[in-house]
């Protein structure tokens, strides 16, 4: 039986193996959540290979968040695996180096990630490339104050009361649903 | 449409009309009908509801009161409870709600978040309900207990036994043009919600960047 430190030392060497500099490091935190920081450019290699392997079979994903640490060390998005057979949790971070917030969706891989990656998005304003369906989920859809959870976000938002009043009352029903719902939830139409 | 070509000013009773013996009367019966029927619509965002559901329950019991049921469809309320913090994503379904409840029709604002914003005052709060529809009564309190909005709910009733359909054009009064627009002018909605400061205002309007009072309460003594 190997200890945390081993096995989490053992991952490291065989993800730095496959994919060389994008492994950026490993740590243990909180005694038992081990940590494997990531060069955002190649995440989605890496994040499926620690699902299709054999020997880990990181295979559900259990949340996709992201956080902003500020002007000098800058926003990092979080992956929180788990390895339904061998019961193991695993985090990936990627942290980016500058203020181009881009990496690839793991829609692919695992299909909770769309909303998921959709609320990051939202709320951080890191662009998910090849995500089919990246718009905001949580703020309304004519919100145009940015990015609200970024550190550099004022915590009342960027425009006046008034100027907010109007665009919430400018939302529209369309931005939310489908004409197909619309039109069942207003029962049968009569025809002109 | 089918609005009536008649206007309402030459109708016998909801003119203008001087309060005489027959309109009192009127007045009397009908505020009575009014005030001891009062159907609440739930507007229900937060733990204020959950006050609200005790009030209509047993112990309290809001149907002593002539609230004899929660209506669930604006058309057949009377008196809109926004009971909670409303966001900003919210705003319009709360004016929707609003716009499609019938004349004669009240609104109380329960709790500290739906009067002011609350704690909330953040990006994506309203700060008051009443810069999105025009309020009757504020109840105070984080949530307010049951015995507060059965007081709320009966200052509404004192409000209707004052009524008269002698100024029913002054008290119906609705622009129809402003339904789905803000309750308050953008110039109400800044003096409304400046107080609290806003990131825009913050130093202008919340006196966060300077303030001539002495700091400590021992210095007002001396």
């Amino acid at each position: 039986m190997k200890t945390i430190t081993e096995s989490t030392q053992a991952l490291h060497e065989e993800l730095v193996d496959q994919f060389g500099s994008a492994i950026l490091g490993s740590e243990i935190q909180c005694e038992d959540q081990r940590v494997i920081v990531i060069d955002p450019k190649q995440s989605f290699e890496v994040l499926s290979w620690l699902k299709d392997s054999e020997v880990y079979q990181y295979d559900l994903l259990i949340d996709v968040t992201a956080v902003d640490y500020g002007a000098k060390k800058g926003v990092q998005v979080v992956y929180q695996l788990w390895s339904v057979n061998y019961k193991q949790l695993l985090r990936v971070k990627c942290p980016f180096p500058g203020p181009d917030l881009e990496i690839s969706s793991v829609v692919e891989l695992w299909g909770c990630a769309n909303w998921l990656e959709r609320e990051v998005f939202d709320l951080f304003g890191v662009h998910f490339s090849g995500h089919p369906d990246l718009r905001r989920i949580l703020m309304p859809k004519n919100y145009s104050e940015g990015h609200p959870l970024r550190k550099d976000f004022p915590l009342r938002g960027r425009f006046s009361r008034e100027k907010q009043t109007e665009i919430a009352l400018d939302q529209s029903y369309e931005d939310y649903y489908r004409p197909e719902q619309l039109r069942d939830s207003l029962g049968p139409q009569k025809e002109d | 449409m089918g609005v009536n070509e008649e206007s309402p000013s030459s109708l016998p009773v909801a003119g203008n009309a001087s309060p005489t013996f027959l309109t009192t009367k009127v007045d009397f019966v009908v505020n009575w009908a009014r005030r001891n029927s009062l159907w609440p619509m739930p507007f229900g965002t937060a733990c204020c509801a959950i006050e609200m559901m005790a009030s209509a329950a047993s112990n309290f019991d809001l149907a002593r009161f002539g609230m004899e049921r929660m209506s669930f469809s604006p058309r057949q309320a009377d008196v809109l409870i926004c009971a909670g913090r409303v966001p900003y994503k919210l705003a319009p379904v709360l004016r929707r709600t609003w716009d499609q409840m019938m004349q004669p029709k009240w609104c109380i604002s329960m709790g500290a978040c739906a009067s002011s914003g609350g704690v909330f005052d953040t990006y994506s709060m309203v700060q008051g309900i009443d810069t999105i529809v025009p309020v009757d009564v504020y109840v105070p309190g984080c949530p307010p207990r049951p015995e507060g909005l059965i007081y709320g709910l009966m200052m509404i009733q004192e409000k209707i036994k004052h009524e008269s359909l002698a100024d029913h054009e002054n008290l119906r009064r609705e622009d129809p043009a402003g339904a789905g627009k803000p309750e308050a002018d953008l110039e109400e909605i800044k003096a409304l919600t400046g107080v609290f400061g806003n990131s825009t205002q913050q130093e202008k309007l919340s006196s966060l960047a300077q303030t001539s009072r002495p700091g400590r309460f021992k210095d007002m003594l001396e």
